[in-house]
């Protein structure tokens, strides 16, 4: 047997399993740890596929910054799970639906996919060289530059419009001004009384 | 039978790597200690063998041999896990790193993409610590070094991408040859705001002294491993001091030109011709390393407040006005940015 048949298979099944507990879990912050889990073993899949820029930067942008956030969120807020799980029942129609659409589309397309097509998109557009990240940075610079520079623009949105949501200017903010600190000098701090001061 | 073989081959380089790193991390506390000392008018460890040499060895032993201490109402689970969590990527990340020009365990072409991703991974045993410790302190001290980790690793981020961009590759091994042609060719002269701003950002990851709010012994007796003791504690000791030798290795990488000889394309080149890669790069390392003891012996804790916005408005503003000064120059075919 194959070594990465075996890898694949152990990842899949940690992948599996993890992505499961994230939902089952009771403990919040055990939760997002098995989603920082599931990530993880997802990239290894990605890196079984030779996508080692992808697989990287999964880990870097999701596991490395977006799930420490998610976790400090989580650990900061004292949340009641039993009140959070009530409506299991009441929303699981709507949860097999949602479930059964996606599975179904997905198996749909990628079943249409590889009947029609004897070999994958990317040979059909002439790359570089063999490495991956060369190759990847190429064709978004390129080929999907235009889809490239409307994700960019869609970010900035996003941080200019978080920015905005967030920035509240009120008089209980407490805010340093760094030039009034560095500008002090010893007058403003220090009130030196002297003993024939107090005789008078 | 060749897959054996090679699995063996693999597990020999690891140990030639690994059992180094944990002698130089315990010299390195040691000389911590001694260096400090020195410049603090005091003697440093002097009554284990000679000098205090065998100092390190006597702490080791010492903190093998503790109880490992659980704290009541802790997440018994995490909070064994955090230190492995802290400990695995600081060890993980050497085998990327070319110790000479012939010796590095896995020379992959994503080499500098795969260190950011597994330095960004530390965080996750610093937080865990400190929420599964059950304790205020050490909650409040991963509250600290998770943002200060989080802010950092921006700056940290984009000067490597100016390195990069100079260098035209991922890998290390190419970012250290396109460097040649003697000292004056090392990114630190073309790239000197990314070098320093890289170096502060390293010490900030390490959560060391100037930085080390996350410690902070006077305000939260000793952040997020408070609760730690023995074995453990001494994962998170190990951890911190690997991750500093780490920085200041990749400071000797991406910046100082790695296993290059400083005097490439000068007249003492022939004098010392006969030196090895492995032993320019380890007096760089020491180097930065020496800086980095500096540091905390010379210079007081910053505010939180200040701590955050060096990170933001200083350094991410820098870094991206000079990443984009350098596309300029590379878009100009300007020399020594720019390399065929």
């Amino acid at each position: 047997m194959n070594v990465e048949i075996i890898i694949f298979y152990i990842f899949s099944l940690l992948l599996l399993s993890s992505s499961i507990a994230v939902v089952t879990l009771n403990n919040p912050v055990k939760s997002a740890i098995s989603l920082v889990f599931s990530f993880f073993s997802s990239a290894i899949l990605w890196l079984l596929l030779n996508a080692e820029f992808l697989s990287i930067i999964l880990i870097l942008v999701y596991v490395g910054a977006v799930m420490v956030l998610f976790l400090f969120v989580v650990m900061m807020l004292d949340i009641n799970i039993s009140q959070v799980q009530e409506g299991f029942v009441k929303y699981l129609p709507i949860g097999i639906f949602v479930f059964a659409t996606i599975a179904g589309l997905l198996s749909y397309f990628f079943y249409n996919q590889f009947e029609n097509s004897d070999d994958n998109i990317i040979t059909s557009i002439d790359l570089i060289g063999t490495d991956n990240t060369k190759n990847l940075g190429y064709l978004l610079y390129t080929e999907y530059i235009l889809a490239f520079e409307i994700a960019a623009i869609i970010l900035l949105l996003g941080i200019i419009s978080a920015i905005t949501l967030t920035l509240k200017k009120s008089a209980t903010n407490k805010y340093q001004n760094p030039s009034d600190q560095v500008n002090v000098s010893k007058k403003d701090r220090l009130l030196i009384i002297r003993d024939e001061d107090r005789i008078k | 039978m060749n897959i054996i073989f090679l699995i063996l081959d693999i597990l020999v380089d690891i140990i030639m790597v690994v059992l180094p790193l944990f002698l130089i991390v315990a010299y390195t506390t040691y000389s911590e200690r001694k260096i400090i000392g020195f410049m603090q008018s005091r003697l440093g460890p002097t009554r284990v063998g000679p000098f205090g040499f065998l100092q390190p060895i006597a702490d080791v032993i010492k903190l093998l041999t503790k109880e490992i201490i659980l704290p009541s109402n802790a997440n018994k689970g995490l909070f064994l896990t955090a230190p492995i969590i802290m400990l695995v990527p600081s060890l993980l990340v050497w085998s990327v790193i070319p110790l000479s020009e012939y010796f590095v365990i896995a020379n992959i072409n994503a080499g500098l993409l795969f260190i950011l991703a597994l330095t960004s991974l530390s965080v996750y045993g610093v937080i865990l610590a400190g929420w599964a410790s059950n304790s205020k302190y050490a909650f409040l001290g991963s509250m600290r070094s998770a943002a200060q980790i989080i802010a950092y690793e921006i700056a940290m981020g984009f000067a490597l991408v100016g390195v990069l961009m100079a260098a035209g590759s991922l890998n290390l091994q190419e970012i250290i040859i396109s460097q040649r042609g003697g000292m004056f060719n090392w990114y630190w002269l073309p790239l000197f705001p990314l070098f320093v701003i890289y170096f502060i950002a390293g010490v900030a990851e390490t959560n060391r002294a100037p930085f080390d709010v996350s410690e902070g012994e006077s305000e939260i007796v000793a952040g997020f491993h408070v609760e730690y003791s023995g074995v453990a504690f001494a994962m998170f000791f190990l951890a911190e001091y690997m991750n500093l030798i780490l920085i200041s290795i990749l400071v000797s990488i991406m910046f100082f030109g790695g296993w290059l000889s400083p005097f490439e394309n000068t007249f003492l080149d022939i004098y010392f011709s006969w030196i090895p890669g492995f032993i320019w790069l380890s007096i760089k390392t020491l180097f930065f390393i020496f800086i980095f003891l500096w540091l905390r012996a010379t210079l007081p804790r910053y505010r939180y407040d200040q701590i955050m916005r060096l990170g933001w408005k200083i350094f991410l503003p820098i870094t991206i006005i000079w990443i984009f000064l350098e596309g300029i120059m590379i878009y100009y075919k300007i020399e020594p940015w720019f390399i065929i």
